[in-house]
C-alpha cells in the first residue's frame, strides 16, 4: 500500500476507517503511483473492466426475458428483439459485447507479451489474467449455444465431443457434461447457469488481478524498475483515470458502430436458423476469438492429438515467465526478440484466418505450419534468444532519455534481483 | 525508443479487428446487388415498397410461408409499413385465428386482432414438409438475417430461376435457381408478372414485386433498423463530442507533468 498513512479527515470517517478501512483503500487507489510514461496499450486493463462491467448489466437485464429451454430460447430471443423496450439494444451490445471483449483483452495479453509485463516480479499477475482468459473463453463459448440457433448447436456439439477423446472416461465424462446422450435441453439449461455464473467468478479474479498489481506496480514501456512514489510517476487519479476515460470512449465508439450500424458483422447467419439435430450447417465455425485455438485442434490428424495440443496452446502460456530467459523486460530494447514478437502476432492472426477456412489443401498446410511455430515460439524462440541476444543500451530512470549515457543491462538484472 | 502516437493506436485497433475477423460466407455465384434505401448508416425502409412487399407476402408466400414472430400490430409500428390503426385492424380481423379452450373446453375460431401473431399456413413443421415435397419452407420472421448476403440473396434467389443448362436432369418438383447451393431449389418460381394487383397503381413486374418483398422481409428481420440508425447516429455524435471534451480535460492536466500524452 502506499507510503503514507492515510488518516480520515472528519471524526465518522475515522470512527468508520478504524473498523473498516474503505477510505484507505480509496486513498490508495487514487494516490496509486503510476508510471507517467504509460503509453495507450496500457489503457487497455480500464477498458476490460468496462467490457466485464457492461456484460454483466446487461446479461442480467437479458436474463429477465431470456428463456432457457430447448423449445423456447429461439422464441425467447426473439421476444428480446421485437417485445422489450430497447431488448434489440441490450441485446446487440451484448452479443457484440463479447467480440469488443476479446479484442480488447488480445490488445492486453500481446501489450503484456511485447514490454516483458509477465516477467518477474510479474507472474503472479499474469497467471491471474490467464485464468480470467480461460474463463472467458469458456463463458462466451456457453453464452453463444444459448440462443439455440443451428452454430449454438453445432458448436456445443463439436466442442463438447472433444472430451470424448479423453481415453476411457472420454465417452462417460461428454455425456456427463451434456445430461443427456446429446446436446438438449439439460445442455442449455446448465449452459444457462453457468453462463451467469462464471462472470462473478471473472469479477472476484479481476479484483485479485488488481491487488496483485498494485503490490509490485505497473510495469512500463521502457521495462525498468522505477522508484514509486518519485518524479517518474504520477497518482492513478486524476492522471490516469483521465487518459482511461478518453481512451475508453474512443474505444467506445468503435463498440457503438458495431451494436448501431453491423450487429451481426461478427456473428454467423447460420445462428438465426433454429437448431436442428438432424441439420448439420456445411462449415462449422467458432467466433472469430477462438478461431487460432480451433485451427491448432483441427491442425492435427488425431482427435486426442488435437485437443491437447488446443490446450497445451493455452497451458504453455501459463509457464511463459520462466519460458523467457531473458533479462530484460521490455522488447524496447530487444532488437532480436522483437522480430520475433511480430512474427508470432502474424502466425496467431494467420491460424485465426486458418480456423474459418476448411480444413483442407493449403489451409490444412499453413495452418499446420502455423501450429509448429506457434508452439516454437515458446518453447525455442523465447528461452534461446533470451540467453543470445544482446539487448540495447536501456536508461536508468523513465526520465532520463537513453541517449544520454545508457546503462547496461547489468543494472536493470540488479534491479530485477532487489524485488 | 518506439513512440506510440494516437494515430498508430486507432489504425492498429481497426487493422486487428479486420484481420482477425475474416470473410465467413463465399459465396459461388456472385449475387444481385440492389441499392436497398434501408443500407447505409441512414438507411430508412420506403414505406410504400414495404407496404406493397406486405401485399406479395400475404397474397402469395405466406401460403407456404411462416412468419410466427411477427404480430399484425407490428404493420402499424413506426419504422414499419406503418398501415394505419384502421388498416391493422381490418387486416387482422380478415384472418381467423384458433381461440380457446372457451369455458367449455373447446377450441373455437374468432377473427384476429393487432395482437395476435401472424397466422401460420400449417399446424406445425412436419405438415408443412409434408405439403410441400418433403422440403420445409423456412419461416420467414428473420430469414434475411439467416442467409449470408442477406437482402441480395433474398432478391437473387427470386429473381435466379432459368431454365436448367443442358444435360442436367431435374427430379419432379426441383427447380433450377442459379443462385441456391447446389443450384437446385424444391420452390416453383413464386413470381410472375402480375401475380397481384397493386392497389397503389404500380406495375407488378416481377423484378418490383421481388424488391418489395425483400424489402418487406428485411424489415420483418429488423423491425428496429431504422430506431437503431437514428439512434446510433445521436449516440456517436455524442460520444465524439464528449471525447473532444475529455481529450482536452487531459492535455490540460497533464500539461502539469513533464510527459507527454
Amino acid at each position: 500500500m502506499s507510503d503514507h498513512e492515510y488518516v480520515p479527515k472528519s471524526k465518522a470517517g475515522k470512527w468508520f476507517n478504524d473498523r473498516l478501512p474503505l477510505l484507505t483503500l480509496g486513498s490508495h487507489l487514487t494516490d496509486y503511483p503510476t508510471p507517467k510514461n504509460l503509453n495507450y496499450w496500457w489503457t487497455f486493463g480500464g477498458i476490460l473492466t468496462f467490457c466485464l462491467l457492461t456484460q454483466i448489466i446487461t446479461g442480467i437485464v437479458l436474463a429477465m426475458h431470456y428463456v432457457a429451454h430447448a423449445d423456447l430460447a429461439f422464441a425467447s430471443v426473439e421476444h428480446i428483439m421485437r417485445d422489450v423496450n430497447y431488448g434489440w439494444l441490450i441485446r446487440y451490445i451484448h452479443s457484440n459485447g463479447a467480440s469488443m471483449f476479446f479484442l480488447a483483452v488480445y490488445i492486453h495479453i500481446f501489450r503484456s507479451l511485447f514490454y516483458g509485463s509477465y516477467k518477474s516480479p510479474r507472474e503472479v499477475i499474469w497467471i491471474i489474467g490467464l485464468l480470467i482468459y480461460l474463463l472467458m473463453m469458456a463463458t462466451a463459448f456457453m453464452g453463444y449455444v444459448l440462443p439455440w440457433g443451428q452454430m449454438s448447436f453445432w458448436g456445443a456439439t463439436v466442442i463438447t465431443n472433444l472430451f470424448s477423446a479423453i481415453p476411457l472416461v472420454g465417452e462417460s465424462i461428454t455425456t456427463w457434461l451434456w445430461g443427456a446422450y446429446s446436446v438438449d435441453n439439460p445442455t442449455l439449461t446448465r449452459f444457462f447457469s453457468l453462463h451467469y455464473l462464471m462472470p462473478f467468478l471473472i469479477l472476484g479474479l479481476v479484483v485479485l488481478h488488481i491487488w496483485a498489481l498494485h503490490v509490485p506496480g505497473n510495469n512500463n514501456p521502457v521495462g525498468i524498475e522505477i522508484k514509486k512514489p518519485s518524479k517518474d510517476t504520477v497518482p492513478f487519479h486524476p492522471y490516469i483515470t483521465i487518459k482511461d476515460a478518453f481512451a475508453l470512449l474512443m474505444f467506445m465508439i468503435l463498440f457503438a458502430g458495431f451494436v448501431f450500424f453491423t450487429p451481426n458483422v461478427l456473428g454467423h447467419s447460420d445462428n438465426y436458423i433454429p437448431a436442428n439435430p438432424l441439420v448439420t450447417p456445411a462449415h462449422i465455425v467458432p467466433e472469430w476469438y477462438l478461431l487460432p485455438f480451433y485451427a491448432i485442434l483441427r491442425s492435427v490428424p488425431d482427435k486426442l492429438g488435437g485437443v491437447i495440443l488446443m490446450f497445451g496452446a493455452i497451458f504453455i502460456l501459463f509457464v511463459l515467465p520462466w519460458l523467457d530467459t531473458s533479462k530484460v523486460r521490455s522488447a524496447v530494447f530487444r532488437p532480436v526478440y522483437r522480430q520475433f514478437y511480430w512474427i508470432f502476432v502474424a502466425d496467431v492472426l494467420m491460424l485465426g484466418y486458418m480456423g474459418a477456412m476448411p480444413a483442407e489443401g493449403i489451409y490444412l498446410v499453413l495452418a499446420r505450419v502455423g501450429t509448429v511455430y506457434y508452439f516454437l515460439h515458446f518453447i525455442v524462440v523465447m528461452p534461446v534468444v533470451g540467453f543470445f541476444e544482446k539487448t540495447d543500451p536501456i536508461p536508468m530512470s523513465i526520465s532520463e532519455p537513453v541517449l544520454s549515457g545508457g546503462a547496461e543491462p547489468a543494472l536493470a538484472k540488479k534491479d530485477n534481483d532487489k524485488i | 525508443m518506439i513512440k506510440f502516437k494516437f494515430k498508430n493506436f486507432l489504425t492498429s485497433i481497426v487493422a486487428i479487428f479486420i484481420l482477425a475477423n475474416p470473410l465467413y460466407s463465399a459465396e459461388s455465384e456472385d449475387l444481385l446487388k440492389v441499392k436497398w434505401s434501408f443500407k447505409g448508416i441512414t438507411g430508412k425502409f420506403d414505406r410504400a415498397s414495404l407496404q406493397r412487399g406486405y401485399q406479395v407476402y400475404n397474397e402469395v408466400c405466406s401460403s407456404c410461408h411462416s412468419m410466427q414472430y411477427l404480430s399484425y400490430r407490428n404493420l402499424g409500428e413506426p419504422g414499419g409499413p406503418e398501415f394505419s390503426e384502421v388498416e391493422v385492424k381490418a387486416i387482422a380481423a380478415s384472418i381467423e385465428i384458433e381461440d380457446g379452450p372457451d369455458s367449455q373446453g373447446e377450441m373455437f375460431t374468432r377473427p384476429g386482432r393487432p395482437s395476435d401473431k401472424f397466422k401460420s399456413p400449417y399446424p406445425n413443421v412436419n405438415a408443412s414438409i409434408a405439403a410441400n415435397g418433403g422440403a420445409y419452407p423456412p419461416d420467414m420472421s428473420v430469414l434475411v438475417k439467416a442467409r449470408p448476403g442477406g437482402s441480395n440473396y433474398i432478391y437473387s434467389v427470386l429473381m435466379g430461376y432459368e431454365e436448367p443448362p443442358a444435360g442436367m436432369i431435374l427430379d419432379d418438383g426441383v427447380y433450377y435457381n442459379k443462385y441456391m447451393i447446389g443450384k437446385k431449389i424444391k420452390m416453383s418460381s413464386p413470381l410472375t408478372d402480375g401475380i397481384v394487383e397493386y392497389s397503389d397503381g404500380t406495375e407488378a413486374s416481377v423484378d418490383q414485386m421481388a424488391k418489395d418483398v425483400t424489402t418487406f422481409l428485411s424489415w420483418a428481420a429488423e423491425p428496429e433498423l431504422e430506431e437503431r440508425h437514428k439512434t446510433g447516429t445521436k449516440v456517436i455524435i455524442y460520444l465524439v463530442l464528449l471525447t473532444i471534451l475529455v481529450y482536452l480535460s487531459m492535455k490540460k492536466i497533464w500539461s502539469r507533468v513533464n510527459s507527454e500524452v
